[in-house]
């Protein structure tokens, strides 16, 4: 091949050199290092400071976290078997992880809280994911009915009853539907309710007398730990998104008295401290209700963390509408679409997209704060590690109770955000 | 709307409440079929669920003891876990039936609260605990120092009045908890923790080498703990006084969970026949069953005994008798007579 430069030319090369590598210092980690951590004399410092404190953090709780016992009655036997040696005592966790999940549910029922979890996801996952099969959204419709028989169990009729509050409502609008949506609307509504308020009681009483069954009942007070968390948090999040985005339409309206009602009802609620109302609802409802007859005090923080959620979701869904522009609505208007189809279809879509940071930093931030409720009595994880700590077994027990509390919440706090980039990402059809 | 409901149900709760209000507690208790008892979210000893979930300690004692007496069963109890905060309201509103709730009975919670002290089941104190290292034997030589302190309890104020009376300053370590106080403790942040003793020394069994840590001898306060209830429903405030003082009195005339069947019986001790009902009529007097006392005491057995299988000094937490002895031991348990 000696002639393949026929040099005709004798400054023209008309071959191409083989590819060298780059230098070292350009290439490989040393590139990424150079690029990443050591670009500069202030990042350089900052690298070196951040990998000593790394360093600082694993040679102080490293040894801690390695020299685990995890097979112990109580700290004196973890304190013997580490024989002054330091190391944590996570036996606490495997003694008492059953009562940090479910608090004092009867353990033969373990399988209905953890049913129900499953269930939920089972319910969750055609709305999260619009690749699955629409028909399961009918299951996620019907989850709330199953989930709540499965966890308070009772008599299979009472959800049965509610249930049947809505297909009355249906039945209504299909019959009324002719007419005009908002006769149909409203008929709907005052067919649930008078189904509830008249007819759902003797109905539940008498299915009770003629075919009794359904799950053993398990009272309120037996729920404790992550199940109370979950389930207040799941509730607030599945409550609070459809009532907030009513809300935020109602303050955009133009009609004076749904909006000056939404205005205070979220003024209102924003400007109160969550743990006001909840103490106002474990504390001032007692007052005004029966005593016997208490409403469940899980229902009442829920109603009272829904509340307080809808608020920030409705401001939050709020800046998503302000930020389309105008445009939109009235391409929707010049379509003749009616209100409530130019929302469905235009204006909800776009701005419930440019929301989701917001929307999910308001679920997130409504899981955690769950973790207040232990300020009114309720046994949730940090009021658990109390109670744990109380008993003469583990009181002294500290760090490692709250390490595994906080890498629950992460899990679930964590995956929350995971999804939401994923459904930006998944979203993002424009700025491409 | 929703909040118009909301506020509906609210007034409509009101007028039910008070149409339902006329009945007695005794009656809303049976009717039920258990008690509800207020306790506190965990307090080592004195009321904590252990790992299966059953509540166990020494205020949990007092209340299975009330439930045996009504009801008959001393698992017939429901345990509403109170904090500090909600105890008052939860049990004026209705939501318990007792509070036992290592609550100090004070003038202004007796008289402005409303609510009725069914007698003490515990004599507290305030104390303090050192580091044996600092050399302090007593309360007086801690003039300039650091001290760990709960917010927003009495033994803030008390710690207060003990220093300005004796001329002596400190300085306060804030702390929310009692598990953080320990840390902080541990940890240095402090030199002296301050707490009811009993609870002092339930923290001081929870740590490492117990022995490096002294309580002083001076107590700087009166903590009477006793369950209460509400007041004007003088029945109920009975049963629970004297379910209390059947079982100090238990101790004192030697009747235990060993031998009260065979006491039951009928014995030739007036006041022990009287109490556990094989002679006279004194359940019937307020609405039990003549054999309340045999019930309550064999639940968890009388004083003596509850004291030491859950605070005594056979436990972990190892508090001696002290205050808390019979008045014939030199304590200030004196139950009045059965009679």
């Amino acid at each position: 091949m000696s002639d393949t430069h026929s040099n005709t030319v004798s400054y023209v090369r008309d071959s191409m050199l083989p590819q060298q590598e780059p230098p070292l210092k350009d290439r490989g980690a040393v590139k990424w290092l150079r690029e990443n951590l050591f670009s500069g004399w202030l990042n350089t410092v900052l690298t070196l400071l951040s990998i000593l404190t790394v360093w600082f953090i694993i040679i102080e709780i490293g040894p801690w976290l390695m020299n685990t016992v995890w097979n112990a009655g109580s700290l004196r036997e973890c304190r013997e078997i580490l024989d002054g040696t330091s190391g944590a005592c996570f036996a606490v966790i495997k003694d008492r992880w059953h009562q940090l999940m479910f608090g004092f549910y009867p353990p033969e029922y373990y399988w209905r809280p953890v049913l129900a979890f499953v269930l939920m996801l089972v319910a969750v996952a055609p709305i999260l994911f619009a690749e699955l099969p629409r028909k399961m959204l009918y299951f996620s419709a019907l989850f709330p009915f199953v989930g709540y028989h499965l966890l308070w169990g009772g008599s299979i009729w009472l959800p049965v009853a509610v249930l049947l509050g809505f297909v009355a409502g249906y039945i209504a609008f299909r019959l009324l539907d002719r007419m005009s949506s908002l006769i149909s609307t409203l008929g709907a509504v005052a067919a649930t309710l008078a189904w509830w308020f008249l007819l759902a009681g003797p109905f539940n009483a008498a299915m009770t007398s003629v075919l009794p069954i359904g799950l053993e009942f398990v009272r309120s007070d037996a729920f404790g730990g992550f199940l109370v968390s979950v389930v207040i948090g799941v509730s607030g999040i599945a409550l609070s998104l459809p009532l907030g985005i009513l809300l935020a339409l109602g303050r955009r309206s133009e009609m004076i008295f749904v909006k000056s009602v939404c205005v205070v009802f979220i003024e209102f609620i924003r400007g109160v401290p969550l743990i006001t109302l909840l103490f106002t609802a474990s504390l001032l409802l007692n007052y005004f209700l029966p005593p016997g007859t208490s409403f469940d005090l899980i229902l009442r923080v829920i109603i009272m963390v829904t509340l307080f959620a809808t608020a920030y979701m409705a401001e939050v869904i709020r800046g998503g509408l302000a930020a389309l522009p105008k445009g939109q609505y009235e391409a929707a208007d010049a379509l003749g679409l009616d209100y409530w189809k130019a929302q469905r279809l235009i204006i909800m879509p776009q701005a419930l997209k440019i929301s989701i940071p917001g929307i999910v930093n308001t679920f997130i931030g409504l899981f955690k704060d769950t973790t207040l409720v232990v300020f009114i009595g309720l046994l949730d994880p940090i009021g658990l590690s109390n109670a744990i700590r109380a008993d003469t077994n583990w009181n002294g027990i500290y760090w490692e109770l709250f390490i595994f509390i906080g890498a629950l919440f992460f899990i679930f706090c964590f995956s929350m955000s995971r999804y939401s980039q994923y459904l930006e990402r998944k979203l993002k059809t424009d700025h491409r | 709307m929703k909040t118009s409901v909301f506020y509906g149900t609210l007034a409509a709760s009101a007028l039910l409440a008070g149409a339902a209000s006329a009945q007695s507690t005794l009656e809303t208790v049976q009717s039920n079929g258990e008690l509800s008892c207020g306790v506190s979210t965990g307090l080592a000893g004195f009321s904590a669920p252990d790992a299966n979930g059953v509540w166990q300690g020494f205020d949990v004692a007092v209340c299975r003891a009330v439930a045996a007496a009504v009801l008959g069963d001393p698992m017939a109890v429901n345990f509403v876990s109170t904090t500090g905060q909600t105890r008052f309201s939860a049990l004026a509103s209705g939501e318990i039936d007792m509070l036992a709730r290592n609550t100090t009975w004070t003038f202004s919670r007796d008289v402005d609260l409303g609510f009725t002290f069914a007698g003490v089941n515990y004599y507290d104190g305030q104390g303090f605990m050192v580091n044996r290292e600092l050399g302090v034997s007593s309360a007086m030589e801690l003039s300039g120092a650091t001290v760990c302190i709960q917010t927003g309890t009495t033994t803030e104020l008390n710690l207060a009045d003990f220093f300005r009376v004796n001329g002596m300053d400190y300085e306060p370590v804030p702390i929310e908890t009692n598990a953080e106080a320990q840390q902080q403790y541990l940890a240095g942040a402090c030199d002296v923790y301050t707490k009811d003793s009993s609870g002092l020394a339930a923290t001081r069994a929870s740590f490492p080498e117990p022995g490096n840590h002294a309580i002083l001898p001076e107590i700087i306060s009166k903590e009477p703990l006793g369950p209460a209830v509400r007041q004007g429903d003088d029945q109920w405030a009975d049963i629970v006084r004297w379910t209390l003082n059947a079982l100090i009195a238990a101790e004192e005339l030697g009747v235990t969970s060993a031998n009260i069947e065979e006491l039951a019986a009928g014995t030739d001790n007036p006041e022990i026949n009287r109490m556990l009902g094989s002679a006279g009529e004194l359940g019937a007097m307020f609405g039990l069953e003549s054999d309340w006392a045999v019930r309550a005491i064999s639940a968890g057995g009388n004083y003596g005994e509850i004291f030491a299988s859950t605070i005594g000094e056979q436990t972990p937490i190892g508090l001696a008798r002290g205050l808390n002895a019979q008045w014939t031991q030199g304590g200030l348990l004196y139950a009045p007579p059965f009679r």
